[in-house]
């Protein structure tokens, strides 16, 4: 089976997509003749032609206000941003339109749209580039929030965002768009959004993430296993909306002990509401505290401090000490 | 100072009352009929909403009297399968493609059916952000010449609008993907409490159209015929393959921006009062078929009574609807209910519940 990144994994997504469904079309700034920023609509436009994979102009609100029209009028609109860091300009067509649409109209309108795009730190990027944004979509009723973290994840989750009848915000892991490569079958398929990942299982400590942190974690996970003898079950959520909530707390009742790791700041991030569930539905199987390994509660940092400032595998070890020693 | 274009102000009914000279009129009788009809209904529920605000029948209200020939003028020139995206203020618009009054009483009630449309209407639920509903009216308009149809999207807007960052991408993107939208600005000259001397400093609104491409037309706002014939005129072009046009309908906003304001903390009452005693669109109109011997003032009064009986029926039916639940508002966020939104309805579903 041929191997493949992130990145080639979705764009064989939109192509299989837009082969498979005429309403599917790709829409966004550099997605034509570029070929998107980061390459990941390569091909598609000399493919499907420039009525279908269209070059817009330079407008987030804009792109995603008409890609609502478009969904309302019969057609499935893959949105990209070259930077999820330019979504705030479309917060308004995102969150109170998008989201809305099915609700205010009971169903008469619909607005089934995938926004896509890059996300996360650790790349050196410029400034305004790199902070983890799922917190204001999973806060938002209405919208669905999906973060792959494996080329063959990115894949089926996105021709299942694609599927969905309702909006989906689809961030990719930028530090692994191109780092992370396995696997990926060449045909069609799909994974259900609101489905967790048990990427390693284990029985002493849960580790739970999403994104480019899951690879940490698993691998923190291994080293644990072979040198301490500790047994560290991690999960990948996958998709925060729909939550997976059975996942997690199944294995919180197996470990006891619990450690949420996400790129986002701690306040308010998407670890609180794991936290959360964790406390209402297993209180009573909890070993320690449910602890959190989290960006710290400033603006994403100058690059020259960015890899302290994100988790990683020394502020995970902490973390696990204190979980298993509480 | 450079030399900026700007548009005429195209008018159809002149001071006297009577069709401008060289003007001819694409409407039969029935229609020229039909659509004082609709204008008529359309002021006789605006003034019966206020009051129901006022008893707490209701909810907060913006009042659109005196921009019914804007807004019956606009949406009179639609047909069945196109869209309209509209503003706050445009109920006229929507009672006039295809929504009805019972509709617009539930949502000023509160009730979750307030933006139901008939399955053969499209349109939009009213905007209440400003304005979204710009590119929204773009991508519908865009999907249209995608799919080869030649439905048309009609959006409208107030004067404030053209100042927000949607205004630009919306106009912009339509005029660069050729798109068949038609953006009708209603400039009734003030954004709450804030004057269009403050809101812009170019002389007109239509002018603007021809920084992004797109023609620009000026329109007396209060003069119904004039109205319906520029938007018919865009949506030709538009469905034509023509691509969209911006229209300034110049008007005036006469009443308060909602019941829950006050306009006589920010302006004289005397503008206000010339408009609605000379340039009343729903009076003008009248005028107009009565001199052409089209309307009697006998019909006018029948017709007005029949209309606020059908009135007064469409707020019994609203009130007696049965109110929304608590329990109704969790099958709409989704196309399949999370797992979460099923367990909170239970919970919200059981007795130990306390809902007051």
């Amino acid at each position: 089976m041929p191997v493949k990144t992130i990145v080639q994994a979705v764009n064989e997504a939109m192509e299989i997509a837009l082969e498979q469904d005429p309403s599917v079309m790709v829409m966004g700034l550099d997605v034509g003749t570029n070929g998107g920023v980061f390459r990941a609509t390569e091909q598609l436009q000399e493919k499907f032609g420039e009525h279908r994979v269209v070059d817009t102009p330079l407008a987030e609100s804009g792109i995603v206000g008409t890609a609502i029209g478009l969904a309302a009028n019969g057609m499935k609109p893959i949105v990209e941003l070259q930077f999820m860091g330019f979504i705030y300009s479309a917060m308004d067509q995102l969150c109170s339109q998008a989201a809305r649409v099915r609700f205010r109209t009971g169903g008469r309108f619909t607005a089934p749209m995938v926004i896509r795009g890059p996300f996360g730190g650790g790349v050196h990027a410029l400034e305004l580039h790199c902070d983890s944004y799922e917190s204001f979509f999973t806060h938002t009723p209405g919208l669905k929030v999906v973060i792959p973290s494996s080329p063959y994840d990115a894949k089926g989750l996105l021709l299942a965002a694609i599927q969905d009848p309702d909006p989906v915000v689809f961030f990719e892991p930028m530090k692994i768009y191109r780092s992370v490569k396995e696997e990926v079958p060449d045909e069609a398929y799909t994974i259900p959004l609101g489905k967790a990942k048990i990427v390693k299982e284990g029985e002493d400590l849960t580790i739970v993430s999403w994104g480019a942190p899951v690879h940490i974690a698993k691998k923190t996970a291994e080293k644990l296993q072979s040198e301490k003898g500790v047994s560290v079950e991690v999960i990948d959520l996958r998709t925060l909306v729909p939550f997976d909530t059975e996942t997690v707390i199944n294995s919180v009742r197996k470990t006891g002990r619990v450690i949420v790791m996400h790129e986002a700041v701690k306040t308010s991030g998407f670890g609180a509401e794991v936290a959360s569930r964790i406390m209402e539905e297993a209180f009573l199987y909890l070993e320690s505290p449910v602890e959190r390994v989290t960006g710290f509660d400033t603006p994403y940092p100058f690059p020259q401090v960015e890899h302290e400032w994100m988790p990683n595998e020394n502020r995970l070890l902490r973390a696990v000490d204190k979980v298993l020693h509480y | 100072m450079m030399e900026t274009k700007t548009c005429d102000l195209v008018r159809r009914i002149g001071d006297d009352g009577q069709l401008l000279q060289n003007k001819t009129l694409n409407l039969s009788e029935y229609e020229l009929r039909g659509l004082y009809k609709k204008m008529l209904m359309a002021r006789l529920y605006d003034e019966r909403a206020f009051r129901l605000q006022r008893q707490g029948r209701i909810g907060t209200y913006p009042p659109y009297s005196g921009q019914e020939a804007a807004q019956v003028g606009s949406a009179f020139a639609l047909e069945k399968g196109d869209w309209l995206f509209p503003y706050g203020r445009d109920l006229a618009a929507c009672f006039t493609f295809g929504k009805d009054m019972k509709t617009a009483l539930l949502y000023a009630m509160g009730h979750k059916d307030g933006s139901l449309v008939p399955d053969d209407v499209n349109i939009f639920p009213l905007a209440i952000m400003i304005p979204p509903q710009i590119p929204q009216a773009v991508g519908a308009a865009w999907a249209s010449k995608l799919k080869g149809e030649d439905r048309v999207a009609l959006t409208t807007f107030g004067d404030g609008a053209t100042s927000k960052g949607d205004f630009h991408e919306g106009l912009n993107m339509a005029a660069v993907l050729k798109v068949p939208a038609v953006f009708l600005c209603q400039n009734n000259k003030w954004a709450i409490s804030v004057p269009i001397e403050k809101q812009m400093a170019t002389e007109t609104i239509s002018q603007k159209a021809f920084a992004y491409g797109m023609p620009g037309v000026r329109v007396d706002g209060n003069d119904v015929l004039a109205v319906y014939e520029v938007t018919k005129e865009a949506i030709m072009r538009a469905r034509n393959g023509e691509g969209p046009t911006l229209i300034e309908a110049v008007t005036y906003r006469v009443g308060p921006h909602t019941t829950s304001d006050d306009p006589t903390r920010y302006r004289e009452d005397t503008i206000a009062q010339e408009w609605k005693s000379k340039r009343d669109p729903v009076f003008l109109f009248k005028n107009f078929l009565l001199k052409q011997g089209l309307w009697t003032e006998e019909e006018d009064a029948e017709t007005a009574e029949r209309m606020k009986n059908e009135i007064n029926e469409a707020v019994k039916e609203a009130e007696s609807t049965a109110k929304t639940k608590l329990s109704d508002i969790f099958d709409h966020v989704y196309e399949t209910p999370t797992t979460d939104l099923i367990l909170q309805k239970e919970e919200i579903s059981s007795e130990q519940f306390i809902t007051k």
